[in-house]
């Protein structure tokens, strides 16, 4: 399909079946209607999402409550240092995202495959960040399951050992978190692959760029989950 | 009403259907890989229908055990999975998605005045998911079952859990997601698929009732879904978030499960509550009463449905403090449906009522949903609740509103739309009087219950003291009569669609974008957009004209049954 579709035969209320714009579905009237339509439904998917993780978060908060002195002790074992980086990580990637929409919506193909890779590759830097704290974590012992901080060789973690169910706890809140967070992450970069396709393959254009938006306000929301998760889980208790 | 389209020729011959979406194309692969709302709301007709089935058979089986005070039919062990499975596929794989899936698919983008949903692929992905969780479920029915009781309490389901609680559990999980993304379509189709002239306030009341509804599904799955998988982590880690001897706590589970579960009842119940507003204008040949009440009505349910979750631990350790708040907000809920009964009587009132037999069943409703709503009102007091909590009062209960008052109105609808979706009539007396079976078949299998639970009979039980028997075999029995009534409509709807007369596109007279249609509708539903150019049900009190009561049963028709 061309981009160059002007919007001009998009037909009005009387428009029928067999003539109007390519990129129309066949339920919509008009194209405006479609993109709002679009819209309007990842923000209903976005709310869905904000009550998953908040049931979540409102479940750690609870036993945060509950154990704080074994909680605070826990998270001061977080490296705040990347969660900090990936913080910042993070919120780049929102920059670049915006950039892509605005790219998106002036229809400029090179500058949104552009700014997308930009986008990627900070994704995929932060799940870098993200496997390397893992990784340290389970070479101590910090594994959830029967495992925990079972063996000998605890060091710098054995200040945990006087409430080991309840650190326990506190680390399978901190993977179920930041795993669910970065599970929405790669979702997010198999639906990148997906619309970068699409914007490859012209089928992104001035007139029909909610594709671009809407995956951009997927992504806002998973670095606002971030921004959530970053003070709960390493900043409470410093 | 507006003009009715050329369609109403009731003299057509019966080789020569117009083209509809039924015969559009033919062939597995086309309903398989439909994305028309109508065929994707008959593909969740045949999968609520046969988790109906299934269900219906373990509610058999419990009450044939029941029949006598001693074991005789089962062990307690499998009793346990009777009552657990009958529940887990009812609530999450019938009534959940019984009216929206089904009637609400078909109707809503049609009463908008749509050509389909706003998402008509997510629609067909949402009956995949549906069955795939349905699938799950079926597989631990095959595998033992599960013996948590539906609501998978911890640590029944965690720490002391010795049957297929994870795949059970990952069955209602994935269903899950189906019901969001329905309530998610619903939502946005409401918002951005209205016809030109379709006002919010010129939107059917059902359409308001399944606006709410979706706004549940869209907030609640969610959290439930959440909490599934962190008994799932607990489970397959062997950690104890909700295991006390580790820290955990169950109370936090029954907080999230009915976060989430109690709104989940009014998923069961606006939607029927929608149906109702349509027959009961419809036949009383009257415009609703109180519009906005009851469209507002169903708004404040849905709200205020999210926050009297405490009401179903007022037993488990909760605060005393909490306790008086969700029952003071559970009588709350009371205010909403109490305006929604009243207006419905009152659009009654005066009207000329016709009893169709979409009516009879919306009559019927109306008592079964009362004797329901008026014992939450019971149960929502904190003594009272001390005294029947967990017993069959509480059975009896849910029953009414859920099962009583969610199933009549579902057979109403589907009574009502039936010429609709099928393009045929069924048989009008055969259809009274199977509602007349099925309300008295299950008056007498659960009005007993009340009585049994305020003397002491708790719920999931099957051994029980020799004075309940009585109680009992008269619940089995009414059990029984309700089996047999559930059946006729299934014999005469199947047989309707070769044996009945082809359905006019308005058989009863009634208001609305669907009725000025042909029946059944043509595969984008209009020919060209619809405008709306008049007040919703703008009903007339005199019979409708000779080609618009088809259905419509007369006065001395009436008189002879």
């Amino acid at each position: 399909m061309s981009s160059a579709i002007g919007t001009d035969d998009v037909g009005g209320v009387e428009d029928e079946h067999d003539h109007h714009h390519p990129q129309l579905a066949h339920h919509f009237e008009d194209l405006d209607q479609q993109r709002d339509t679009l819209t309007l439904g990842m923000w209903a998917f976005l709310v869905q999402e904000i009550m998953f993780f908040g049931g979540l978060i409102a479940a750690f908060l609870i036993y945060r409550g509950r154990y704080t002195d074994a909680f605070d002790t826990a998270a001061n074992h977080l490296p705040i240092f990347w969660g900090a980086t990936n913080t910042v990580v993070l919120i780049g990637s929102s920059l670049t995202m915006a950039l892509a929409v605005k790219a998106g919506q002036l229809g400029k193909k090179g500058a949104i495959l552009t700014w997308m890779s930009a986008t990627g590759i900070l994704g995929f830097v932060f799940l870098g960040i993200k496997t390397v704290e893992y990784t340290d974590k389970f070479s101590h012992g910090i594994i959830p399951g029967k495992y925990f901080l079972r063996g000998g060789a605890h060091g710098a973690y054995a200040d945990l050992l006087p409430f080991v169910d309840q650190a326990h706890m506190f680390y399978i809140f901190y993977y179920m978190m930041t795993g669910m967070h970065a599970l929405h992450m790669v979702i997010g970069a198999g639906l990148m692959v997906w619309v970068f396709v699409e914007v490859f393959q012209d089928k992104v254009t001035k007139d029909k760029h909610a594709i671009v938006e809407n995956f951009g306000l997927y992504w806002h929301f998973v670095d606002i989950v971030w921004i959530f998760l970053f003070p709960f889980l390493y900043l409470l208790g410093r | 009403m507006t003009a009715i389209t050329d369609a109403a020729a009731p003299a057509r011959p019966k080789d020569a259907p117009k083209p509809n979406y039924l015969n559009v194309s033919y062939g597995l692969k086309s309903w398989l890989l439909t994305v028309d709302h109508k065929r994707i709301g008959i593909l969740y007709l045949f999968g609520v229908t046969f988790f109906f089935a299934v269900g219906g058979i373990f509610a058999a089986l419990m009450r044939l055990e029941l029949s006598t005070p001693g074991p005789w039919l089962v062990e307690s062990d499998t009793y346990n999975r009777l009552f657990s499975m009958h529940g887990i596929i009812m609530t999450f794989f019938f009534l959940i998605p019984s009216i929206p899936a089904t009637l609400g698919n078909f109707l809503l983008p049609i009463m908008v005045g749509a050509k389909d949903l706003a998402f008509p692929k997510i629609n067909l992905l949402s009956w995949y998911i549906y069955m795939i969780g349905g699938l799950f479920t079926t597989a631990s029915i095959a595998l033992g079952g599960v013996d948590t009781g539906w609501t998978f309490y911890t640590p029944y389901s965690s720490t002391y859990a010795n049957s297929n609680v994870m795949l059970a559990a990952l069955g209602v999980f994935i269903s899950g997601f189906a019901s969001i993304l329905t309530g998610l379509n619903f939502m946005v189709t409401v918002h951005k698929m209205r016809a030109p002239g379709m006002t919010w306030f010129r939107l059917p009341l059902f359409v308001w009732a399944h606006y709410a509804t979706s706004i549940i599904m869209l907030l609640g799955t969610p959290v439930v879904a959440i909490t599934i998988l962190l008994v799932a982590v607990e489970r397959t880690l062997g950690v104890g978030i909700f295991d006390p001897k580790l820290g955990g706590d169950p109370v936090l589970f029954q907080h999230l499960f009915w976060f989430y579960s109690h709104p989940a009842v009014y998923i069961m119940l606006l939607p029927g509550m929608g149906i109702m507003s349509e027959i009961i204008s419809c036949f009383s040949r009257k415009p609703i009463f109180g519009y906005k009440f009851i469209a507002f009505s169903s708004m404040a349910i849905a709200i205020v449905g999210f926050i009297v979750w405490g009401h179903h631990m007022f037993t488990s350790s909760q605060s005393v403090y909490a306790g008086v708040a969700f029952s003071f907000l559970t009588m709350f809920v009371a205010v909403p449906s109490a305006i929604k009964v009243f207006n419905w009587v009152a659009t009654m009132f005066r009207g000329s009522v016709e009893f169709s037999a979409p009516m009879i069943y919306a009559l019927l409703y109306i008592g079964l949903f009362l004797v329901g709503g008026l014992t939450g009102v019971f149960l929502g007091t904190l003594g009272l609740d001390l005294h029947v909590h967990d017993t069959y009062f509480v059975v009896a209960h849910f029953h009414f509103v859920m099962v009583g008052a969610t199933l009549m109105a579902f057979l109403g609808g589907l009574h009502f739309w039936w010429p609709k979706i099928t393009g045929r009539m069924y048989p009008q007396r055969t259809a009274r009087f199977a509602a007349g079976l099925i309300f008295v078949g299950f008056f007498l299998a659960f009005m007993p219950q009340f009585v049994l639970g305020y003397l002491g009979m708790p719920r999931r039980y099957h051994i029980y003291p020799e004075e309940f028997q009585f109680l009992h075999v008269l619940s089995t029995a009414g059990a029984s009569i309700l089996g047999a009534g559930y059946i006729i409509p299934v014999v005469y709807f199947a047989t309707s669609l070769r044996f009945s007369p082809r359905a006019v596109a308005n058989p009863w007279g009634a208001a609305g974008f669907e009725w000025e249609i042909q029946s059944p509708p043509t595969q984008f539903n209009f020919d060209k957009t619809p405008v709306m150019d008049h007040e919703p049900y703008n009903y007339e009190s005199e019979l409708p004209a000779p080609d618009q009561r088809q259905g419509i049963i007369t006065m001395s028709e009436a008189d002879l049954v």
